[in-house]
């Protein structure tokens, strides 16, 4: 019986073996968000060389600035995506935010800044909680869910905006400053969001509720198996990505000053397209809040780079668009070569 | 071929297994959705016209088709690919870069008839781009056309840009505004109903059809079976894009207008018209008569509330609703088969063991 | 291997279960259910599908809460309302086919949920894995624990099932037919785990279609039957014969085939059949009228070859011939139009559209012959299917119900009355009987071999050497994606085969 044993297909080979395919696989899955810091390395080069001004501290207050919104939304699709849902609503949340938190002044002039950040918070998480107990308990595909309420929440801003707009010279001085402050000409809103990032990083890697997200993108049923509350879990995903939409909102409001009911349009897409790109897969389980915000800080870093060498604004969105397809390719051509090494090693242990 | 093979003492329990009252089986046609739906449109119908004396007026009832023909358009080829397990969100897309492409060709003095041949190839080659992808690359379908949403439509962009394209003759936008000599019909709605007599056909009555629901309930056992499914995918996506392509003109010749933003998000009303007409988003489960319902239904919603001026800006809170409703009412009747299923199986089961004990 | 089993029956009770009774609405799952597991005890318990047992093990795992009955744990009554409740209790359960999370690491996957922490919650990713890497040692494994459960074998899987259980400290092991999916050396060593389990004095229940692996592992035995226990006694005491007849309520003819051995002309012929990394150089054939036998371990390429064959995979090198016209490759549909069925392997995922009504499934694979002027024909489809329904003795309702109301045996025989109905001349059935009751199996063999009579040219791919044997004409045996030995059905023993398959460069047992 023993002969049996050890002349099966199974890794009782010498262990030598192990350390070096840990290499191979660590080695895969760094290279990948190495690859989008070369992609974005690359590209500050060639555009700084083809057009200094680029590299002007006022454009990358810009761009950082820019940035600092969509790793907002990021870091909540991040956590929605890796538990293998979609949130699609993110932009219509940004823009309710914005609208009915800044409005806030036209009503009372007065109003502490504190309660206008509560309210563009409290109406983001009011709409993740909707998203969030409709797929957690209503069994119902995100995708579907959550593009209704793009929809709803984005109707509904219509009608709460009415004829109306918010203009900047409603906003008191204190309220532009949040997104305009800087220190060492670096945005302080980017550093707190920064900061943000690599504290939702941590909580992923560290803590049980974190890798929770991960076992149920990665397997849904064997998380209801060994006992995830995978609905709770989700339902708090959707409701942080909401919050975090919902704070977006506000700081939009501030960098911009001008809300209308078209605030946010489309955000959805760029945040999906900035998360996938940053490496996190389309279909959960795998990914990190840093390669999502990276992959928001390139999106914007293009874009900017388009408008700084004079290349129409008419490109921005065919080419996020096609970024986020080789985005998706890239992965799926990583993660069955990825399989197919484990796979030949599992095999190769053999006899 | 005679197989007497088998066991004589096994004695088949068909007998005892799931035949429902007669009262039961001739209520069930009712019981389905397209029924429920029927009832909807119905209430609707009422309903519209009790909000407002227009509604059943035959210039208004024109207006109704006017504004939902493309949309149902695209919702057709729509249907058949998420009923294959798939879904496409670039309709919406496609259908603008058509409208770009119509009308930066006619800007360059392009003949009308080679413009139309010109955008409808170029409708299968977007269709082909989503296909490809997904069947070749294996790539999940969701993730792709929301890429490709993106970049249709920023090619539109590029193709047009600000520009706004309007001197069409009106030999051709009379074809968007006007009813087909003879009867109260838009021509958008004439294409549509003998495009729904032809996808139901395909659907319901043909190989190839079958093969879309084996796809949908199971691409794995549908490929063990002998069918091509990368390829019955593939038709579906240069189906759809060919279509959208046509809603496109469509579309173009109604406004008579070509801008690049044309028809932006209208993919919501096309998956909200497939999935209200029962269609599951998880494939397999559909039919086109509920389709021809649910753009009815749509049509009749929609129009009665912008007759009581709602905001057409706002509509989405409608229509996003709907959608909704349409995707959790057929869970809680899931949920109904599912759990009649198990007890049909432990009750085979059963009878199983007892035909073998006989 | 029974030194172990010393004659001390009176190793103290585990885990014991009274008189369990659970309804569903009408349907009675279980009438009495009666178990009693050991400490350090293998427990078999055998049944027909639809006999109980799933419902049993869900009653321990705490799935389901039983309507009446006693549960003891330790002595202790005792009502699992979950399966979190369960666990707590001692109890794990490892399924046929485990479910892991494969983005994440062996270590994870094992201590999901128990992590061990630092303070403030944090995970404590060095002590975890160590503690993974020493219960993968106790049991004789070298895994990495930090490597992802991505491309892990299902034998594999299983092992990290087990090191969860452990992890658990659990003193009842439940195991729902785990070797339901293994080849026979992973058999071998998924036993000497259990070997190993009981020398830690862990109770074990053991279900399994597989007698002989009873007879090897279990010191008793329960029989149930129809939601009921009809025997429960030592494994010493009950012959093989009185289990069969005792889980099927009546004694089984078992015949094997007696034909000749064929003349026919070759049908089906592989030739250096070459898939970079899965298998090489398989070249072999098979005659009209004849049943050849693929066997071999799980991971040794004989399904991979099988779907080759079928052009459901892609090969790299070599030529199928088929009644002498040669295939293109990863063409299903031209393949079948030669002349070749295929019955898959996972007959939910791969053989039926479970959705879809008895007669659509059947009608599946013969659209064209349905269809008049490129319109189906559902009439015929019906009469297609109730005919071969017939013919194979399907316990079915109606045409129309849709396949998921089967039985799993019922199940296969509409994947074979799908093929059987485009009469084809080469049939290949991977695993034709896995996770059938004994009755249906007996008649699934008969047809096998009554198809071979009328001259059809059988492949069977198997992973019990009984049916094996008692199927083929001809056995060709593969190790390690290659064909390493043909045996003559007089030649071949069970043993001789174990040795091809498994043992490389002749370093025999």
């Amino acid at each position: 019986m023993s002969t049996a044993i050890e002349s099966s297909t199974q890794p009782v080979s010498a262990s030598p073996v192990v350390p070096a395919e840990r290499r191979a696989t660590s080695l895969i899955l760094r290279a990948r968000e190495f690859g989008i810091f070369g992609v974005l390395f690359l590209f500050v080069l060639f555009t700084s060389i083809a057009q200094p001004r680029f590299l002007s501290l006022q454009n990358i207050k810009f761009i950082l600035i820019d940035t600092t919104v969509f790793a907002l939304l990021a870091i909540g699709e991040t956590l929605v995506i890796v538990s293998r849902n979609v949130d699609l609503s993110v932009g219509s949340v940004l823009g309710v935010a914005a609208f009915v938190s800044s409005n806030l002044y036209q009503i009372d002039p007065g109003i502490s800044i504190i309660v206008v950040f509560a309210v563009g918070i409290g109406v983001g998480l009011a709409c993740g909680l909707g998203n969030g107990i409709l797929v957690a308990f209503g069994k119902v595909p995100s995708l579907v869910v959550t593009l209704a309420t793009l929809y709803i929440i984005r109707g509904l801003d219509v009608l709460i905006v009415g004829g109306n707009q918010v203009v900047a010279n409603a906003l008191p001085s204190s309220f532009l400053a949040v997104a305009s402050g800087s220190v060492l000409g670096i945005p302080v809103i980017s550093i707190i969001v920064a900061a943000m990032v690599l504290l939702a990083a941590y909580y992923l890697r560290n803590f049980r509720s974190g890798r929770d997200l991960y076992a149920i993108g990665s397997n849904p049923s064997a998380a209801q198996l060994v006992g995830i509350p995978t609905s709770k879990r989700v339902l708090i995903a959707f409701v942080i990505s909401g919050a975090l939409a919902g704070l977006a909102g506000v700081i939009w409001a501030s960098y911009y000053g001008t809300i209308n009911s078209t605030a946010g349009n489309g955000y959805e897409l760029q945040v999906v397209a900035a998360v996938v790109v940053g490496g996190v897969a389309i279909f959960g389980g795998s990914g990190s809040v840093v390669g999502a915000a990276i992959g928001a800080l390139l999106l914007n870093t293009i874009n900017s780079a388009l408008y700084v060498l004079g290349v129409s604004a008419f490109w921005d969105q065919a080419i996020a668009g096609l970024l986020l397809l080789v985005a998706i390719s890239l992965d799926k051509g990583i993660a069955s070569y990825l399989a197919k090494v484990l796979r030949g090693r599992s095999r190769n242990h053999g006899a | 071929m005679a197989l007497d093979v088998v066991d004589q003492s096994a004695t088949a329990g068909s007998d005892a297994v799931g035949n429902p009252s007669p009262i039961r089986r001739l209520l069930r046609p009712l019981l389905r959705w397209e029924g429920g739906l029927a009832l909807v449109l119905v209430i609707s119908v009422v309903g519209g016209s009790l909000l407002s004396p227009e509604f059943l007026t035959a210039s208004n009832i024109f207006n109704l088709q006017l504004s939902i023909g493309e949309i149902a358009i695209m919702a057709l080829p729509l249907t058949l690919i998420i009923i294959s397990g798939e879904i496409d969100l670039s309709v919406a897309s496609t259908l603008g870069l058509s409208s770009s492409v119509l009308g930066y060709l006619w800007l360059h003095h392009w003949s009308m008839g080679l413009i139309i041949i010109v955008v409808l190839a170029l409708g299968a080659l977007l269709g082909l781009f989503n296909g490809l992808l997904v069947t070749r690359l294996g790539l999940p379908s969701l993730a792709v056309t929301i890429g490709t949403l993106t970049l249709y439509s920023g090619i539109a962009l590029i193709v047009l840009g600000s520009t706004i394209v309007s001197n069409f003759p009106l030999s051709y936008t009379n074809i968007g505004v006007n009813s087909v000599p003879g009867v109260d019909l838009s021509y958008s709605m004439l294409i549509f109903f003998i495009l729904a007599i032809l996808a139901a056909v395909l659907a319901h009555y043909t190989s190839f059809g079958r093969s879309i629901y084996a796809i949908g309930s199971s691409p794995e056992a549908a490929a063990y079976a002998g069918i091509r499914v990368k390829r019955v995918k593939t038709i579906l996506f240069v189906l759809s894009g060919v279509v959208c392509a046509l809603a496109g003109i469509l579309f173009t010749f109604r406004l008579s207008t070509a801008e690049y933003n044309n028809g932006s998000g209208l993919e919501l009303n096309a998956v909200s018209i497939s999935l209200l007409a029962g269609v599951s988003i998880f494939g397999g489960r559909g039919t086109i008569v509920g389709v021809v319902l649910s753009v009815a239904t749509l049509g009749v919603i929609q129009n009665a509330l912008l007759l009581t001026s709602f905001p057409q800006q706002a509509m989405g809170v409608v229509i996003g609703g709907l959608l909704l409703v349409s995707v959790f009412v057929p869970n809680i009747s899931l949920l109904r088969n599912y759990l009649r299923s198990r007890r049909l199986r432990s009750n085979a089961a059963l009878v199983d063991d007892a035909g073998s004990n006989g | 291997m029974t030194a172990d089993h010393n004659a001390d029956d009176f190793k103290a009770v585990a885990l014991s279960l009274q008189h369990a009774r659970k309804y569903f609405g009408a349907v009675h799952a279980l009438e009495d259910a009666t178990i009693t597991l050991r400490k350090g005890e293998a427990h078999a318990l055998v049944g027909e599908n639809g006999a109980g047992k799933s419902t049993l093990v869900k009653i321990l795992a705490g799935v389901h809460v039983p309507d009446s009955g006693v549960l003891e744990i330790r002595g202790q009554q005792i009502r699992l309302n979950s399966t979190r409740e369960a666990i707590a209790a001692g109890v794990a359960v490892i399924y046929q086919e485990p479910t892991l999370f494969p983005d994440l690491s062996i270590a994870e996957n094992v201590f999901m949920e128990r992590q061990p922490t630092r303070r403030f919650g944090r995970i404590d990713y060095p002590t975890m894995e160590r503690s993974v890497e020493e219960i993968l040692a106790q049991l004789g494994i070298k895994l990495d624990p930090r490597r992802l459960c991505l491309g892990l074998s299902i034998a594999e899987q299983q092992i990290v099932e087990i090191a969860k259980a452990l992890s658990l400290k659990a003193e009842i092991v439940i195991m729902d037919e785990p070797t339901a999916a293994l080849s026979s050396a992973e058999v071998d060593r998924l036993l000497a785990v259990i070997e190993s389990l009981k020398r830690s004095n862990v109770a074990i229940m053991f279900i399994s279609h597989r007698l002989e692996e009873v007879y090897r592992i279990c010191k008793r035995v329960t029989v149930m039957r129809d939601g009921r226990y009809v025997l429960s006694d030592a494994t010493s005491n009950v012959s093989q014969d009185q289990l069969v007849r005792a889980m099927v309520g009546r004694d089984l003819e078992i015949r094997s085939a007696t034909s000749d051995a064929p003349t026919g002309a070759e049908m089906l012929k592989v030739e250096h059949l070459t898939e970079e990394g899965v298998f090489s150089d398989v070249s072999f054939s098979v005659r009209a009228g004849e049943v050849v036998a693929l066997a071999g371990l799980v991971g040794a390429g004989r399904t991979e070859v099988a779907t080759a064959i079928f052009g459901i995979r892609r090969y790299d090198f070599g030529a199928v011939t088929v009644g002498g016209k040669r295939l293109r490759r990863g063409a299903p549909l031209e393949a079948m139009r030669s002349g070749i069925g295929l019955v898959p392997e996972d007959r939910r995922q791969q053989g039926l559209v479970m959705e879809m009504s008895i007669a659509r499934n059947v009608g599946l694979g013969s659209m064209k012959k349905l269809s008049h002027f490129g319109l189906l024909n559902s009439g015929r489809e019906n009469s297609l299917a109730q005919e071969w329904g017939a013919r194979l003795q399907l316990k079915y309702g109606r045409i129309g119900d849709s396949v998921e109301t089967l039985s799993g045996g019922n199940q296969q025989k509409v994947v074979l009355a799908k093929w059987l109905a485009r009469s084809p001349k080469v049939l290949i059935v991977d695993e034709p009987t896995r996770g059938i009751d004994v009755g249906t199996k007996a008649e699934v063999h008969r047809l096998i071999l009554e198809l071979a009579r009328q001259g059809v040219a059988v492949l069977v791919i198997s992973s019990e050497l009984p049916e094996v044997l008692a199927l083929a004409d001809r056995i060709v045996v593969m190790r390690e994606g290659r064909l390493v030995r043909e045996f003559a059905r007089k030649d071949a023993t069970e043993e001789l085969i174990v040795e091809a398959a498994t043992v490389s460069g002749g370093v025999a047992a």
